[in-house]
């Protein structure tokens, strides 16, 4: 449907149109020029609204055509649109000609234009947006009318496996259904999210109390870039990193106090992810550090109290918007990190706090409904949206929390570049 | 008095020890940080640098008549456990393209097995005694030796350890990010000029502007959700293909884009506009002449990094199916693809031992790649960068 002949015929025909409009304008408003009469906009002006005259209602038309065929299922000939495109883009160049004349406003005929265009362009991130909610809301809403809501949330069993044989017409044989209880999926994403927390916050803070303190230029200039690298590293990369060598050594360490560890403990994948959002939180607390006005330091210090004592009680509380808005940010991304819970954590749901044991996460059970052999319409494979919807909602709250907070911090400080 | 004054200094030393702790406790942070990275790169060195050497041997290939049918029948029987089995097939198919070779002997360098690659690298093996006798002797003869792996970096995937490479991985990297960039850089820089420069301050640009951040702190696999419910089902884009895998990470690249072009835009000072706008440029040739091209360098800055983003992204890649075994470099856009990360997603999975340090290697060349990417987007920026 993309790319077939009629397409390629259209391109071809408006480019060629669009030429002609080009030269053809420029020949007659440089005549008309030339003619001692003083126009308002320079003959490229005029050149580039016959292009635009030319091919911009025809390409309109044919994206509307398209979107109706696919969007109402209208059985519209290629052809017919093919053809009432063209025609149009023909009108379009006679109008744009009969448009060269001294008093038409060239210029901001084309600047109208390209306001259009560009606030176009600056919808498609809604469009986005609005994209991600509705293909999520739809099939959770196909997934709620198979289970119930209720039961989603509050069932402590996650056992999907049978849906597959109802699916197949001999769900009786199979002994009870299949079961959606999300609790210990949540249970075990806000487990390991804890994990990674309880390693990212304090490391991140206090690597960027020293870099934004204490640290001498030099070191600074090393450690930003050097957090950042952290930051680049594809999330695939540390899930290996966490599967094959983070996991055997927990296993090993486990072992030799007397516990007994699982190849795939929430632990290894928690402490991980914990490294992954360390730059999150120290670049921004470092931003948030840097803007608390120097004029608090100074009346900290002038007061008789240490360097440090200055920084615990007042630098560190007049961050803290800032240092929470960081921490909140970091915890969405751990939330809904996929990767690296996939290799490394478990895929079997687990109730438990142990974190020897193994656990799965919501993003592990959305990618294993995604690559089943299933129909896309079974429960299972609808289930992953259902999650997905939870994990949207969820990250989307604790973004506006943080963007709330870091706007507070900005405001009593006035600060422009958070 | 003096007891007071004693008790103060105490007191004060105690709070100056206390402030020294801060400080050695917050060094320790970055520390460990830096530590962290350090074991992480030395971890992968240590596992994937293997993986750019490959045994090879040295055999006497016989073309008899048997060996038309059989490949097995060319090579010395001891051998035929230690070459690699993918070398054994084509010898029939070369000697029916080329039937001159019938009753010839050839003296060449083949591919080893993988058992014999692990067994040379010191790793566990399930060759028996007998013939790790027989590779010791070749070693020692200098029949068997470690090579470096050209083939890792020239063939695709493939179920033989010893045959797999990344070149399709690297191809459909290099195909999923044209489509993103062709989509992501022409919107995501109109967008931000629009926000920029030409949009009135009012409730729909707030809205773009608050959705344009929250887009950007949306977990990755959601993308996937919308690409397969948006892109695949409703749209009829064929799965797994590079058009489709770059049409979902346009998306997620699309904020990281307009959020660099803002800035960038933000950082050419009002007194360019003013000048322009002074010698009677409308808007749009204001932005076009003047202010954008003072802007590029932050532009492409932001460009890079988000298209280093995009390339080590997997999940969304995964849910639109581009997960694939893809032996053969893909052709086209509407063909099914694999990408490095996804590679590397694909090869930690196999069971085979061998397939680790593969992965190990993968890693390796997918974060040269990224780190060379963000090294040139750091230098554009220090290149060209302009304090106004």
């Amino acid at each position: 449907m993309l790319i077939n002949n009629p397409f390629l015929i259209f391109c071809g025909v408006l480019m060629l149109l669009g030429v002609m409009a080009f030269f053809t304008a420029r020949k007659k408003a440089t005549q008309v020029r030339a003619s001692g009469t003083a126009m308002f906009s320079q003959p490229d002006q005029y050149a580039w609204f016959a292009v635009v005259a030319t091919a911009g209602p025809a390409i309109l038309l044919s994206a509307l055509g398209a979107f109706v065929m696919l969007l109402l299922g209208a059985d519209i000939p290629t052809f017919s649109l093919l053809l009432a495109s063209l025609v149009l883009a023909a009108i379009g160049l006679a109008v744009g000609m009969t448009l060269v004349r001294a008093n038409f406003h060239a210029r901001q005929a084309i600047e109208r234009v390209i306001r259009w265009v560009l606030a176009g362009a600056a919808t498609v991130s809604i469009l986005t947006t609005l994209g991600i909610l509705i293909s999520i809301v739809g099939q959770a809403l196909n997934f709620f009318q198979m289970h119930s809501f209720w039961e989603f949330i509050t069932g402590t069993t996650w056992a999907p496996g049978n849906s597959f044989l109802m699916a197949a017409g001999r769900g009786e044989g199979a002994s009870g259904g299949a079961e959606f209880g999300s609790v210990p999926l949540f249970a075990g994403t806000f487990f390991i999210t804890a994990i990674a927390m309880a390693v990212a916050v304090p490391v991140g803070l206090l690597s960027a109390i020293y870099m934004g303190e204490y640290a001498p230029r030099r070191v600074r200039a090393v450690a930003k870039p050097m957090l950042e690298v952290l930051a680049g590293i594809p999330t695939v990369v540390y899930g290996f990193f966490a599967a094959i060598t983070v996991a055997p050594f927990i296993v090993r360490v486990a072992d030799s106090i007397g516990l007994d560890a699982s190849f795939n403990n929430a632990l290894a994948p928690g402490i991980v992810m914990g490294i992954m959002i360390i730059p999150f939180i120290s670049s921004l607390s470092d931003d948030v550090i840097n803007a608390v006005p120097d004029s608090m330091r100074q009346g900290s210090l002038a007061l008789g109290m240490t360097k440090g004592e200055t920084i615990r009680d007042v630098v560190v509380p007049a961050a803290l918007p800032g240092i929470i808005s960081a921490s909140l940010l970091g915890m969405s991304r751990a939330l809904g990190e996929t990767m690296i819970v996939v290799m490394a954590a478990g895929m079997r749901p687990n109730l438990t706090i142990n974190p020897l044991e193994e656990m799965t996460t919501v993003t592990v059970r959305i990618v294993a409904a995604m690559t089943g052999d299933l129909e896309f319409d079974s429960a299972e494979t609808l289930s992953a949206f259902a999650l997905g919807l939870v994990l949207f909602v969820v990250t989307l709250a604790l973004n506006l929390v943080s963007v709330i907070m870091i706007r507070r911090f900005r405001e009593k400080y006035r600060v422009n570049n958070l | 008095m003096s007891d007071s004054f004693e008790k103060i200094s105490q007191q004060l030393e105690r709070r100056h020890r206390k402030s020294a702790r801060l400080k050695y406790m917050s060094m320790g942070a970055l520390a460990l940080a830096a530590s962290f990275l350090l074991i992480f790169f030395a971890d992968m060195l240590n596992k994937g640098l293997p993986a750019f050497q490959q045994a090879m041997v040295n055999i006497e290939v016989n073309y008899s008549e048997e060996a038309s049918r059989s490949g097995r029948a060319a090579i010395d029987r001891d051998l035929s456990d230690i070459v690699s089995r993918s070398v054994v097939r084509v010898i029939p198919l070369d000697m029916r393209n080329d039937p001159s070779l019938l009753g010839t002997t050839e003296q060449r360098w083949v591919l080893a097995s993988g058992e014999v690659d692990q067994y040379l690298k010191g790793n566990l093996v399930r060759l028996d005694d007998e013939d790790k006798e027989i590779i010791d002797r070749l070693v020692e003869s200098g029949k068997v030796e470690m090579q470096f792996n050209t083939g890792f970096f020239s063939r695709g995937d493939s179920k033989m350890p010893e045959l797999a490479g990344i070149m399709s991985a690297v191809v459909g990297t290099v195909m999923t990010m044209i489509v993103t960039l062709a989509i992501a850089f022409p919107i995501g820089v109109m967008t931000a000029v629009y926000l920029e420069e030409f949009a009135a301050d009012n409730r729909l640009t707030q809205l773009i502007e608050i959705n344009i951040n929250n887009l950007a702190a949306i977990p990755s696999i959601l993308f996937g959700l919308l690409g397969l419910a948006i892109f695949i089902n409703f749209f009829g884009v064929p799965r797994s293909t590079p058009l489709v895998g770059g049409m979902t990470l346009a998306l997620m690249t699309l904020p990281v884009i307009i959020i660099s072009t803002r800035t960038a835009l933000r950082s050419v000072p009002d007194s360019i506009r003013h000048a322009a706008f002074g010698v009677g440029c409308s808007r749009w040739q204001v932005v076009r002449d003047h202010v954008l091209p003072l802007a590029m360098p932050g532009i492409m800055t932001g460009s890079i990094i988000g298209l280093a983003q995009a390339m080590g992204e997997t999940a969304p890649l995964i849910i639109v199916g581009m997960v694939a075994f893809i032996p053969d470099v893909t052709a086209s856009f509407t063909d099914a693809a694999t990408v490095m990360p996804a590679q590397v997603f694909t090869w930690a999975n196999e069971p085979d031992r061998a397939f680790v340090e593969k992965t190990a290697g993968g890693i390796i060349v997918l974060l040269a790649v990224l780190i060379s990417l963000n090294a040139s987007a750091v230098m554009l920026r220090k290149k060209f960068e302009r304090r106004w």
